[in-house]
């Protein structure tokens, strides 16, 4: 499982770990019944407080996203197809909520998004767009 | 990990301590708990007290006022009580500079009755540490290396490390923060740590306590600081010559209708006081503790 954590960032460090795997999650990286390091390691491997790491494996279990046994170890849940799905529009989710919140700060009119969203979307389609990625 | 009871045990208390050096209050008035399992980091600027209240963890420092206590006794009064349970590092290291390394850990081993032979063994391994070497010939960070394998292979249950990393390369420092965050997972044991690389205390405290001139400015956990801290960014419709005065705001940068403010506490109070000044806001970030720590010293400071 590759998650990096950056201490400089203003995010705390247990939300860049909870926000890491659920992208994982999303992109299919950790499937359903993947075993998950333990906290031990991960804080080890990180450098990081072990207390952090725990509360990031809480709030990931509270999320429903994994299951903690005791003593067996932290697995991603099953129902991967929706989970995988549920998640990546929580990523997406996320960055639109702060796409809208930026536009209302720059005082740029909801409607005025939305067309904006519709003609990008259009650009990529014919092919306007320079340095998308195919496949 | 172990979790520790449910009423966490207060490995630490300290009440209302004060410290004077001629007329200068190096402590002034400082309260500190530390429950079983924390890790806490101590930061401030230089003299800003953070020694000065180690030593008197350490009983090397009698209370002139208020009091202390490390494990519900009295340092000054118990040192054997309180020491024998005390892995210390600090930056000088305060090694016996003609030993061998081998000599170091036999003396070492005779001082501490839960000294770990085999545990002492792995570390100086790990450490790249050689039996035969002088502790005066080593580079001062394999120095720093010895001194914390002393400071652990006795298995304490409260780690202190006064700036252990201070003029350490990057690997050294990576040691010790390793070492700190073994010591928890291990074993549950509590850590106060003073520095002033702010990027390590992020990486390892749960709990950040920020002192500057002698109090203590800033006590929280380290998430919740972070989570409450942001960085606000705004015009106005007309260009100010000062920045506002909002409370809540820690401090301010920027100039003409462009400011900057480090705010505490949720914008939605910021956003009406700003929108009432003809103003809005452009930007909103989270802040490092960094920064947080340059906001806290220059308000303390003003």
């Amino acid at each position: 499982m590759r998650i990096i954590v950056s201490p400089k960032d203003g995010v705390p460090i247990y939300l860049q770990i909870v926000q890491q795997v659920r992208r994982l999650v999303a992109s299919g990286e950790l499937a359903s019944g993947d075993e998950l390091p333990s906290i031990r390691v991960l804080a080890d491997s990180l450098v990081v407080n072990p207390n952090t790491v725990a509360r990031a494996y809480r709030e990931l279990e509270m999320a429903g996203i994994v299951s903690t046994s005791r003593g067996l170890g932290t697995y991603v849940n099953e129902a991967s197809q929706s989970t995988a799905h549920a998640e990546r529009r929580a990523v997406i989710i996320d960055r639109v909520d702060s796409l809208i919140l930026e536009s209302l700060q720059l005082g740029i009119p909801f409607g005025e998004l939305v067309e904006l969203v519709r003609e990008r979307h259009a650009s990529f389609e014919t092919g306007d767009e320079a340095g998308v990625s195919c496949g | 990990m172990k979790r520790g009871c449910l009423v966490a045990e207060k490995i630490v208390e300290v009440h209302d301590l004060v410290r004077t050096y001629g007329r200068r209050r190096a402590l002034d008035g400082v309260s500190l708990t530390i429950e079983r399992g924390a890790v806490l980091g101590l930061v401030g600027q230089n003299g800003a007290g953070k020694t000065t209240l180690i030593k008197h963890l350490l009983g090397l420092l009698r209370a002139e006022k208020g009091s202390v206590r490390v494990f519900g006794l009295d340092p000054v009064a118990d040192p054997p009580g309180v020491l024998s349970k005390i892995g210390y590092l600090s930056e000088e290291g305060d090694l016996p500079l003609w030993m061998r390394v081998d000599e170091l850990v036999r003396y070492s081993a005779a001082f501490y009755p839960g000294w770990d032979q085999q545990y002492a063994d792995k570390l100086q391994k790990e450490f790249g540490l050689s039996s035969d070497s002088r502790l005066g010939t080593l580079s001062k960070g394999q120095r720093a290396r010895a001194g914390l394998l002393v400071a652990l292979a006795f298995r304490p249950e409260l780690l202190l490390l006064d700036e252990p990393s201070s003029g350490l390369d990057p690997i050294v420092r990576r040691d010790i923060l390793g070492a700190i965050i073994r010591t928890i997972a291990d074993e549950g044991r509590t850590v106060l740590f003073s520095s002033h690389l702010l990027s390590e205390v992020e990486q390892v405290s749960d709990r950040v306590v920020m002192v500057q001139a002698g109090r203590v400015v800033l006590d929280d956990d380290l998430a919740h600081i972070k989570e409450t801290h942001h960085r606000v960014d705004m015009v106005f419709g007309e260009p100010r010559t000062d920045a506002p005065a909002i409370d809540g705001a820690i401090a301010w940068e920027g100039g003409g209708k462009s400011w900057s403010a480090l705010w505490l506490g949720e914008t939605v109070q910021l956003e009406a006081a700003i929108a009432a000044m003809g103003g809005r806001i452009v930007h909103t970030s989270g802040v490092s503790l960094d920064d947080i720590f340059v906001a806290h010293a220059s308000e303390g400071a003003r």
